[in-house]
């Protein structure tokens, strides 16, 4: 009986997760990155228990306090800590509230493009032939495009919107996931496990998602994270047109074009702040994903 | 190498086709083609006058064979706001648009080659980091943030470039054009510069991982032993091989070059086909957005068609895959 050893006093085994934790945290650069977006996240998440002011309940707006710089107090006594805009709305309230329209739609939409984008993808490497084909001359054609292209065409033809925007997002994004899914799901599929799971004569969608799935996951995860990043940027970029959400839900988009009219007479805080904070969210995320992809390349790994 | 061509006209007029049928169900079946195709200032009348001529009260297939047959010929409608044909008014913007988009590309290899060389020839050097690390965040920044701030540094702040507009403009083949004029190259250099941002940082990376691999190699080594200046190996042995698949990246670029316009047309006010678009988007001059969407998809199809062609020409290799 001495050789019994409970699991939760094992010496700390190598395991694949924990290798892949600590290969990760050996870039400071993406530690930190790591570290910016959670707290981002965080802030987004509790927009409403941080944020000074409501910038959606009119009773607290005084519009006598519009285009104030930063560091201003207000009629009513706290300090506008970066400035008002032109409702007298306080902009770093604001910008936690557009925050998280922002992130919501970025991580909305890429969590549905990757179902789509995943299942597309799989199902093209599985039954290759002519379903593999269609598939992947569909993903080709609309690559073809600039996604700033395809966005533009949807939105102009079903109008602004949160959801419509998140649809966009979508259809821009499902391609590059059925891409690399079918990439490596390609090789993968001529496994000995995937040679077994069949010789169980196993149903194919348990199959795919099952078995197929978790091995295709290292560059889906890469992928993933690029991806909200370019959503983000791609969901500002649409809002700043005056294409993207409604102006009673601002993202940090449409928060920029609101200031865009004052900065030409020298009132820059409305249009520059929340830019500061699209900019950091974006590298932030792209610290990570750098970081993840040198963890999880198979050519790259030690 | 002529089937091939063939098979590769036909993909492209399907995708042409496929997108006439997209547009077609978006302006006619999702959204109410009366509502779409109608001035709102129309009186009843006038309504019943306009779906009769234009063929509304026929059934769906007949009305989109219709819609080909006007597209064939050009007619695209007319423009609500301006009260033109749609498609006469983005002819009229396409010249200021091409104009931004060639000079956009343009500066991306005469600021990218340089800087990629330098960081490449001295990867250790603090400039080469910093250009590096610059290049992060050419590709992280959102451009029409980057295009407002520069407004506000160089317009607002410094006053030492005008902040919006095309300036004037001379007469070239009949077509205005800014990059004649003086005050036109003023106006031109910010949105330029803006819409090059990313593509900067590409040709820049591109450069430099050009530069490492081609630095090691054998012919390299010889010109060097052969007694060349330093300067000859650099700018006619280094710079030749990278140039290649630099300027091929660029050429691909142009197309979304094109396409990202829209956000710097935007920004600076720039009157081409992309603040034309974003301007109808926001009217709802639906003929203009139609127009604009078939017109984009027929230049990106085009786009797309010579670039596989050249390749096949350019590439021996690509030459071979088909063969096989």
């Amino acid at each position: 009986m001495t050789s019994v050893v409970l699991p939760s006093s094992r010496p700390r085994e190598e395991t694949p997760f924990r290798r892949f934790v600590s290969q990760f945290c050996e870039s400071r650069l993406a530690l930190v990155g790591l570290a910016v977006f959670v707290l981002i996240a965080l802030a987004a998440i509790f927009a409403s228990l941080i944020a000074p002011q409501n910038p959606y309940d009119l009773a607290q707006l005084d519009i006598m306090d519009a285009r104030l710089p930063p560091g201003s107090s207000s009629s009513v006594g706290y300090t506008y800590l970066l400035g008002t805009d032109d409702q007298g709305r306080d902009m770093f309230s604001g910008m936690l509230y557009g925050l998280r329209i922002s992130l919501g739609v970025g991580v909305g939409s890429a969590i549905f493009a990757a179902a789509v984008g995943t299942t597309l993808g799989l199902i093209a490497a599985w039954f290759g032939g002519k379903i593999d084909a269609a598939i992947m001359r569909l993903v080709d054609l609309q690559l073809s495009f600039p996604s700033i292209l395809v966005a533009l065409m949807i939105l102009a033809v079903l109008g602004k919107g949160v959801m419509n925007v998140v649809l966009a997002l979508i259809v821009v994004e499902w391609a590059y996931y059925a891409r690399t899914v079918r990439a490596t799901a390609m090789v993968e599929r001529r496994r000995e496990y995937i040679e077994a799971a069949e010789c169980l004569a196993l149903p194919w969608r348990r199959i795919l998602f099952r078995h197929l799935l978790p091995n295709c996951l290292p560059p889906l995860i890469v992928i993933a994270t690029q991806q909200v990043a370019r959503a983000i940027a791609l969901e500002a970029t649409l809002s700043f047109l005056g294409l993207g959400v409604p102006i009673t839900e601002p993202s940090l988009g449409l928060l920029i074009a609101n200031g865009y009219q004052y900065m030409l007479s020298g009132k820059y805080w409305i249009s520059f702040y929340p830019g500061i904070a699209l900019l950091v969210t974006i590298v932030s995320i792209n610290l990570v994903g750098d970081q993840l992809r040198d963890v999880l390349n198979p050519r790259l790994s030690r | 190498m002529l089937a091939w061509l063939i098979r590769r006209l036909i993909q492209a007029i399907f995708v042409i086709v496929a997108m006439t049928v997209i547009v077609f169900i978006g302006v006619h079946v999702i959204g109410n083609p009366v509502d779409v195709l109608i001035s709102p200032e129309a009186d009843q009348a006038e309504r019943a006058r306009i779906i009769a001529t234009l063929g509304l009260d026929q059934p769906l297939w007949r009305q989109y064979l219709l819609f080909v047959i006007d597209a064939l010929h050009g007619n695209l409608g007319r423009s609500f706001v301006f009260n033109e044909p749609a498609l006469t008014l983005i002819a009229q913007r396409m010249p200021a648009t091409m104009e931004l988009a060639v000079t956009a590309v343009l500066l991306s290899i005469i600021i990218g080659v340089p800087l990629g060389l330098f960081a490449g020839l001295k990867p250790n050097n603090l400039i080469s980091r910093t250009i590096m690390a610059g290049s992060i965040l050419g590709f992280s920044l959102p451009t029409f943030w980057v295009g407002l701030m520069l407004i506000m540094v160089f317009a607002v702040q410094l006053g030492w470039l005008p902040s919006t507009g095309r300036g004037a403009t001379a007469p070239l083949f009949g077509v205005q054009w800014s990059f004649l004029t003086w005050d036109g190259l003023r106006h031109m250099l910010m949105p330029a510069l803006n819409l090059a941002l990313f593509n900067i940082s590409l040709v820049l990376r591109l450069t430099r991982a050009g530069v490492r691999e081609i630095l090691p190699m054998d012919f390299i080594k010889f010109a060097r032993a052969k007694g060349l200046s330093p300067a000859r190996v650099i700018f006619v042995h280094v710079l030749k091989n990278i140039l290649i698949p630099v300027v091929t990246v660029v050429g691909l670029e142009l197309g979304s070059t094109v396409a990202f316009a829209v956000v710097t047309e935007s920004v600076f006010a720039w009157p081409g086909m992309g603040k034309l678009i974003i301007d109808s988007i926001n009217v709802l001059d639906r003929p203009v957005i139609v127009a604009y969407l078939m017109m984009i998809v027929l230049l990106f199809v085009t786009i797309n068609l010579i670039v596989d062609i050249l390749y096949t020409i350019l590439d021996p290799r690509v030459r071979l895959e088909h063969k096989a």
